[in-house]
């Protein structure tokens, strides 16, 4: 029944846009197999750049997110400045628009003219894109530290851990555990966002089709990079799924 | 007379306005056995978790063999290690196996080396009728056996004495005894313990002496026979009579 009805709403929805006035318009400029031909290998090529950068940018994340978490989680009466800043630095990050920080940072850094920053515009899109995550990774790292049982706390200290090492070896543990559900979203969403870098200038797959697109007159290599940053999200969302499912059956 | 194993002197604490202990005087000698009585919110597992220093107090001292340990000074990890307390939720690590459980602080905090670690688990999980269950995780135990278990990852550390909280409340009814018995090997092993319990039966069995909290202060305390059969004070008189109405006695 499921695929039935599934595949009388597709059917029906392909006809409604193959059969409307503009069509063969729209098959021309976005879907010309001579254009996506010819493009792809240049996309392609942009796409790695991506690649690399989000896979760099995930590990910078994980870690600046933890510290911000574990600055904001710290208890200690002496460690009020870091808390103060570990809120305010969320706050911050998490109420720009990630596209502002990336612009800010390119564009920003560079005009300081200061000796030893970076002045490569992946490198500071790469930081842009860091320091926005960082901000919604803290949180989902703290929410996951908040919900470990303060028993568990009790008992590690109890059995003669020190607090840094019931931390590491019983909180975060189950808290990383817990929260990778929401971790992973934010991995997809961050996928998507490295095309951002593009405006700062590198040659990343959205840039490349943007540039072939608009000397061809043919919109077919924005869909060819659309379909690349499909191919690394959606295996990822699926992951996400399967897990949310697991926790649903325990 | 030898100097206790654990001693509280004068010990206040309250939360916020709260107060939780007001003044409680308390010593445990070695390899005797010190039952806490009182209602939920008298103090009991409050005491303990002061004595374990999981709680600041406010005002009195805390001392293990003759040493105050509330002092700013003294470490409390290293206290920690020679006191092992027990809780009534019984606070296996879920993300961890049996065995690892009890490993766990032997070898990441007291630089046991794992092998050896491993095999005194073991061996007390056999003693304790735990054999085979070393891989299991703790939720795939029952809670008579998550809290054996718990007892021995208490026991791992050669403590000087334990303290329990109420380790038989959170158990089915048919699981207790087999904690219960757990215990009873201990104290005629020679344990030094502090337990809190509604176990009245068991507290004559193998408490040396009771000691009856009542709104964050000892109103009473003695062997068990006298207090639980004679009691004196009539707040222990009243939380008795109300145990035995509700067939908890």
């Amino acid at each position: 029944m499921a695929t039935i009805s599934t595949v009388v709403v597709v059917g029906v929805l392909l006809t409604l846009i193959v059969t409307s006035k503009g069509w063969p318009a729209v098959r021309e400029t976005f879907f010309s197999w001579e254009a996506f031909r010819t493009s792809f290998p240049d996309v392609l090529d942009g796409f790695w750049l991506d690649v690399k950068l989000f896979v760099i940018v995930e590990i910078a994340v994980l870690f600046l997110g933890l510290a911000i978490a574990l600055a904001r989680n710290s208890k200690a009466a002496s460690l009020a400045p870091l808390r103060i800043l570990g809120a305010v630095y969320v706050d911050l990050f998490r109420g720009i628009p990630v596209i502002l920080v990336v612009y800010l940072v390119g564009f920003g850094i560079p005009t300081l003219e200061l000796d030893g920053l970076p002045d490569d515009p992946v490198v500071l899109g790469g930081i842009g894109l860091t320091l926005a995550y960082s901000a919604y990774v803290a949180e989902v790292f703290r929410a996951g530290i908040d919900s470990i049982h303060p028993g568990q706390r009790s008992a590690a200290l109890a059995v003669g851990l020190t607090e840094k090492q019931a931390l590491r070896f019983v909180i975060l543990p189950q808290a990383v555990r817990r929260v990778l559900p929401p971790l992973l979203n934010d991995f997809i969403s961050l996928q998507k966002d490295v095309a951002l870098v593009s405006i700062l200038g590198p040659l990343e797959a959205f840039r490349v089709a943007q540039i072939e697109a608009s000397s061809n007159f043919n919109y077919t290599p924005l869909l060819a990079a659309a379909l690349l940053y499909l191919i690394v999200t959606v295996p990822l969302a699926r992951i996400v799924d399967r897990m949310q499912r697991k926790r649903v059956a325990r | 007379m030898s100097t206790p194993v654990l001693e509280v002197r004068g010990v206040t604490k309250a939360y916020g306005e709260t107060p939780v202990l007001r003044g409680i005087d308390l010593r445990v000698g070695a390899h005797e056995a010190v039952a806490l009585i009182g209602a939920s919110g008298s103090g009991k597992s409050t005491l303990l978790r002061c004595i374990d220093l999981l709680e600041e107090i406010d005002d009195g001292d805390i001392l293990v063999d003759g040493e105050v340990v509330t002092d700013p000074s003294v470490n409390p990890v290293a206290v920690r290690r020679r006191l092992r307390m027990v809780f009534q939720q019984f606070n296996l690590f879920p993300h961890l196996t049996v065995l690892e459980n009890i490993v766990l602080a032997p070898v990441r905090a007291h630089g046991m080396p794992r092998a050896e670690a491993e095999s005194g688990a073991r061996e007390l999980l056999t003693r304790f009728g735990l054999a085979g269950r070393e891989g299991a995780h703790p939720d795939e135990l029952s809670g008579g056996q998550q809290q054996r278990v718990a007892i021995v990852r208490a026991l791992m550390a050669n403590p000087r004495a334990l303290l329990l909280d109420e380790v038989t409340s959170a158990l089915d009814p048919d699981l207790v005894g087999e904690v219960l018995d757990l215990l009873r090997e201990l104290k005629a092993g020679g344990m030094t313990m502090l337990l809190a319990t509604h176990e009245m039966s068991f507290a004559r069995e193998v408490a040396d002496r009771v000691v009856f909290l009542h709104e964050g202060r000892i109103v009473e305390e003695g062997a068990p026979a006298q207090l639980l059969e004679a009691p004196q004070h009539p707040e222990t008189q009243r939380f008795l009579r109300r145990l035995l109405e509700g067939g908890r006695l």
